[in-house]
């Protein structure tokens, strides 16, 4: 076991080294000029262009300039923002609790939802099972930025149940109440793939003869459904909400660009356009950390789930 | 004669007209007295899994019932959901064809074999306390330490014997055992097999002990039900069946058996296939692979009547075409 964690720590650092030259060279590569936007369009003669390059590294070659900057990462340095003139770990810090609370009030009601429809449909075969089949498959269909609009209209601008985008609450309460929108646009799609992958893993396990015989010993529906059906099924569960939680990472930058929430997605979004190169390397750095982190958590969670499977090979022991 | 566990009257069982052409049992009557073991024999499809299952309410999705199932003089079909538990619980138990697959994997195996119990109202200890018995009695050693392992650290013939002790548990008047020995090796076989009649015999329960194989059937049965597409097509007393089959197809079943003896014939499988949900011919159901089968044999159904000191659906039956 502890070898198969280290095993996996290593292949976790291999993975992010990778992903941070991968990332380093496409936002090299990606058009536009740093320098340009530093100077915000003003003429600017030759020699003072290439004093600003200087003074941000770009003068040295690609690959100096990625070892450096790499050294620096591996200091807790994450570079200066070119647009906000601030060290990039703070600026970060400072918009990381409003991601994480959304990111987090989304996985509970992609969880929650997701897992409750999923189980609804399953056990109410008929008019139930093909309403949350259609449902789900709308849903499944809808990104985000359109649930945003849709959200947005409805609840905030007709209804006027939600405030609208920009706003922000005070006290875990009023937060909460403002990232209502934001958190259901972000989980609609998430929730309902998992509704599906939910509902196809308790038919499936409805359909096995332990849980006929558990029946045919008398014991409570309640019993069998919970212990054998939704225990049975917990395994792709687990799998694809994990997944699905890492798919929170990446779509919350488009959620909270719609909703205006200051969080790490719109200064992702916001970087992005300016060519902050070292804000967006930093994002989208912890953003595949995220992702990892959260793989290998499901990954160690299998065997306890089911206790056939061994962690070291991934497959049955 | 003592008074009949289980009654089976008159059960027909069917599905929606758009998904079978026939009925999956047509009239199907037997009984189990306490003590006594009835075998119930047949090709796959026959209607012998249905017949076993209904007598614990468990029907096929969809599925409509005539005729009764009487467990003690109560009807199972009419039982509501209480009662339904209340059977399942204390009076019938159930051996499933296939260890691997009636064992939930992802419990112990103490978890299986209390649950029943504890579905019942039994306290936690006393339910161990009694799952380790009940495994020191099918074979099983270290019985505390085995509670704690789960089925896939078990052989197939181990996990058998879990079952059969699982089974057990509630201390049914009526034991079901629908194939317990096909999906095990043959030595595993005879061990469970032997552990299966004897427990029975120790506790007098009452077996009805499904299977395809004749030979294991009378190693095991005192009276034979055979089934053919639904129905019973002939009952006997094991020896007598043995002897003098009254029905072709149960001859044709003793035929195809493998024999071992010097000098016997090589098994002859029965013709052409069985018969399929989506077919209802005419007349005898089994008239079409039958190498005695005269005109009048698909026209007219034969009834389940006495031929010698059995029943048998034949028309045949007293023309000692089989001698």
């Amino acid at each position: 076991m502890a070898r198969y964690l280290l095993g996996r720590l290593l292949g976790l650092a291999a993975v992010l080294l990778v992903t941070s030259f991968l990332v380093f060279s496409a936002v090299h590569l990606a058009p536009g000029d740093p320098v340009s936007f530093l100077l915000k369009g003003h003429p600017a003669t030759p020699e003072a262009r290439a004093a600003i390059a200087a003074q941000y590294h770009l003068d040295r070659p690609f690959l100096v300039q990625y070892l450096t900057w790499l050294g620096n990462v591996l200091h807790g340095d994450f570079g200066r923002s070119v647009q906000f003139r601030q060290d990039v770990g703070p600026l970060i810090g400072s918009r990381l609790p409003g991601t994480a609370l959304l990111i987090g009030y989304a996985a509970v009601l992609v969880c929650v939802g997701g897992v409750l429809t999923g189980v609804l449909a399953a056990l109410r075969p008929g008019l139930v099972d093909r309403a949350v089949l259609i449902g789900t498959g709308v849903a499944t269909a809808t990104p985000p930025f359109v649930s945003a609009i849709a959200l947005v209209s409805l609840f905030a601008v007709q209804l006027g149940w939600f405030p609208g985008p920009g706003s922000t609450g005070t006290g875990l309460g009023g937060r909460l109440y403002h990232l209502t929108l934001p958190a259901v646009a972000l989980a609609v799609t998430l929730a309902g793939l998992l509704a599906r992958v939910t509902r196809s893993a308790m038919l499936e396990q409805l359909a096995r003869e332990h849980v006929e015989v558990a029946r045919s010993r008398g014991v409570p529906e309640r019993t069998v459904i919970r212990r054998h059906v939704l225990r049975g099924a917990l395994g792709p569960i687990v799998t694809v909400g994990g997944t699905t939680l890492a798919g929170l990472l990446v779509s919350t930058s488009i959620v909270e660009s719609a909703f205006n929430v200051t969080g790490v997605g719109q200064l992702l979004v916001q970087s992005v356009t300016a060519k902050d190169f070292p804000v967006v390397q930093a994002v989208t750095l912890l953003t595949v950390l995220g992702f990892v982190l959260v793989n290998l958590a499901v990954d160690l969670l299998g065997p306890l789930i089911d206790p056939r499977v061994s962690p070291a090979t991934g497959g049955a022991a | 004669m003592t008074p009949a566990l289980l009654e089976i009257d008159g059960l027909s069982v069917r599905l929606p007209a758009a998904r079978a052409a026939r009925p999956i049992l047509d009239g199907v009557s037997l009984s189990v007295a306490a003590g006594e073991t009835v075998g119930l024999v047949g090709e796959s499809g026959s209607g012998k899994s249905v017949a076993c299952r209904s007598v614990l309410g468990l029907l096929p999705q969809g599925a409509g019932a005539e005729g009764q199932v009487r467990v003690g003089g109560r009807d199972v079909l009419t039982l509501d959901r209480t009662a339904l538990r209340e059977l399942r619980s204390r009076k019938v138990a159930m051996v499933f064809q296939d260890p691997r697959a009636a064992v939930d994997p992802l419990h112990r195996i103490g978890d299986f074999l209390t649950e029943g119990l504890r579905a019942a109202g039994v306290p936690a200890d006393r339910a161990t306390a009694r799952a380790a018995e009940l495994l020191d009695a099918v074979g099983i050693e270290d019985p505390r330490a085995a509670m704690r392992r789960r089925p896939h650290e078990f052989s197939g013939g181990m996990l058998q014997r879990v079952v059969i002790a699982a089974a057990l548990a509630g201390e049914p008047d009526l034991l079901i055992a629908d194939e317990p020995t096909t999906a095990l090796d043959v030595t595993t076989q005879a061990e469970v097999i032997a552990v299966l009649t004897r427990l029975q015999a120790e506790r007098g329960t009452g077996l009805l002990f499904v299977t395809h194989d004749l030979e294991l059937a009378a190693a095991v049965c005192d009276r034979i039900h055979v089934m053919y597409a639904g129905r019973i097509v002939e009952t006997r007393a094991t020896d007598e069946l043995f002897a003098r089959p009254r029905h072709p197809y149960t001859a044709g079943l003793l035929a195809c058996t493998p024999r071992i003896d010097p000098g016997a014939p090589p098994p002859r499988p029965v013709p052409g296939r069985p018969l399929s949900l989506a077919e209802a011919p005419a007349g005898c159901a089994f008239a079409a692979r039958c190498a005695f089968a005269e005109p009048r044999c698909s026209a007219e159904t034969p009834a389940l009547r006495p031929h010698g000191d059995g029943l048998a659906a034949c028309l045949r039956a007293d023309e000692g075409i089989l001698a």
